[in-house]
């Protein structure tokens, strides 16, 4: 099985901070990978390094066999995202939402007006795909994202944090829609979540990182083994200690608050 | 082309679906003509000067582009805040095509707006010299238009939040505005002023508006068209090259 993802020592600085420091792993092509960590430790940055959105320090990343420093737009096509906070134009449609983008990727028209219909018929978006995307649901917001990310068929998806703020049975709807992606389409799926339980029962392979460092990789049974505890929730707590992490607010965290003050 | 076209489009829906803005947008032009046309006119015939109504609708019809045309650039941070900017920055397109076709859509809505501002100006007793000249002036009004829709990009590809919003508008577009003759005619000025009007790029849109509508036009149209283009190319890279530095 050859390897989708290889990092190898990225390091990214801000000013004197290390977010993320040294940073080695693979991922195998059609593998569920789930990368854990409490907040801060340095999740999103990677997740942005390994998507072109920042350029690393140092190290090296390959991303379905090309550099995201050198080979952006191939590896722009390669892959697919759900960011961790939304990014749909609340102003447009559902239904305009992916039509941007597939033109964006320059999908054919005939085939992504068909994907479109298809995805919107999976995430059970169909019937509202007239509807401005401001009149969506948490929930709704989510899965209309996900379709988005899938429409132009990539090869690996990234989904930063997909469940945060959802109700469990929504949760589970969006898992075991992505699994069966994973397993029907062999798309490699790389996630972050704080719901550890989720990890543990879709991801192949976990990784741990703390303070821009991975602490640990592997299955969920090698990381439980490791620990000698019986759920990951349990090993993941006791690698990354119980003390309750605080993420500086940066200033457009601080301006949506106001903003949702307002309304 | 197609990618041009979509963000172009984007631009235009969402403008056509949110009337308030139109109407709200508007408020300020129409009380510029009314209070000012009138309140200003008698003493403008006075002074020999003739129509201050004709002389003062290609000033307003130019603020009304500049300011709409500045708030579409500056979008540019909603669409950071709002995370929609993230979706067109991993895409496999170039930063260039992305800034370009969203700056052709904010400089056709703020066309848009400006011939509103003219149609409106009719109403109130505006008399255009032909229509070949209203042709002309549409050129002129698209160019201000992307000239500062260019600049306002430029501007938010460096801003992370609209906090530093109220410096724009108080140092920068007021200052564009009032400086660029829109409500004075530039001859016989102080020397200082006639210096800073003319470094005001405002200065040529609204001279070029007036010059093709009613025909009395401070440089000479050509003038007008060559600085105001050249501006507008220089300021297009620098915006297009700015937006192409956005980490996010």
């Amino acid at each position: 099985m050859d390897n989708i993802i290889t990092v190898k020592n990225l390091t990214k600085k801000f000013k004197d901070f290390k977010a993320v420091d040294k940073i080695s792993f693979t991922v195998a092509r059609g593998e569920i990978f789930a990368f854990l960590g409490p907040n801060g430790a340095g999740k999103t940055t990677t997740i942005k390094m390994l998507t072109t959105l920042l350029k690393p320090t140092s190290g090296q990343i390959l991303i379905n066999g090309s550099d995201p420093l050198t080979e952006q737009d191939k590896v722009r096509r390669s892959f697919g995202i759900v960011f961790q906070d939304p990014s749909l134009d609340d102003d447009l449609t559902a239904w305009e939402n992916l039509e941007f983008h597939g033109v964006l990727y320059g999908v054919p028209v005939d085939l992504r007006r068909k994907r479109a219909e298809e995805l919107l018929k999976i995430v059970e978006l169909w019937d509202r795909k007239n509807d401005l995307v401001k009149t969506f649901s948490g929930g709704m917001k989510r899965r209309l994202e996900i379709a988005r990310g899938l429409l132009h068929h990539p090869k690996v998806f990234f989904l930063d944090e997909p469940t945060l703020g959802l109700d469990p049975q929504t949760r589970k709807h969006i898992w075991d829609y992505i699994f069966n992606l994973n397993q029907k389409e062999q798309i490699t799926v790389f996630f972050t979540t704080h719901y550890i339980e989720e990890a543990e029962k879709i991801a192949q392979k976990v990784a741990v990182i703390d303070h821009g460092k991975i602490i640990i990789q592997g299955t969920s049974a090698q990381l439980k083994k490791q620990t000698k505890k019986n759920s990951l929730e349990e090993a993941f707590l006791e690698l990354t200690g119980h003390a309750i992490r605080s993420e500086k607010a940066n200033k457009i965290d601080q301006m949506r608050m106001h903003r949702s003050l307002r309304r | 082309m197609n990618i041009i076209y979509i963000l172009w489009l984007r631009q235009i829906k969402k403008y056509l679906r949110s009337r308030s803005r139109i109407v709200g947008s508007l408020g300020q032009p129409v009380l510029f003509l009314v209070a000012l046309g009138f309140g200003f006119g008698p003493i403008f015939q006075k002074a020999g000067e003739g129509n201050y109504i004709q002389f003062l609708a290609p000033g307003i019809i130019a603020m009304s582009i500049l300011f709409t045309a500045i708030f579409s650039g500056i979008e540019v941070i909603w669409d950071r805040q709002f995370g929609f900017l993230k979706e067109t920055l991993v895409a496999p397109v170039s930063r260039f095509n992305i800034m370009l076709g969203r700056t052709l859509g904010g400089a056709t809505v703020a066309t848009l707006q400006g011939l509103i501002v003219l149609l409106i100006s009719l109403t109130i007793g505006f008399r255009p010299l032909s229509i070949l000249g209203i042709l002309i002036s549409l050129i002129i009004m698209f160019l201000t238009a992307l000239l500062f829709t260019a600049l306002g990009t430029a501007i938010a590809s460096r801003l992370q939040d609209m906090q530093g919003f109220q410096l724009i508008m108080n140092f920068l577009v007021m200052p564009l505005f009032f400086l660029s003759g829109a409500f004075f005619p530039l001859n016989g000025l102080p020397k200082a002023l006639a210096i800073i009007t003319r470094i005001d790029p405002l200065t040529y849109g609204v001279d070029g508006i007036r010059g093709s509508l009613i025909g009395s036009s401070h440089f000479g149209l050509s003038i007008d068209f060559l600085i105001l283009g050249g501006i507008t190319l220089l300021i297009l890279s620098l915006g297009s090259y700015l937006f192409s530095k956005i980490e996010i």
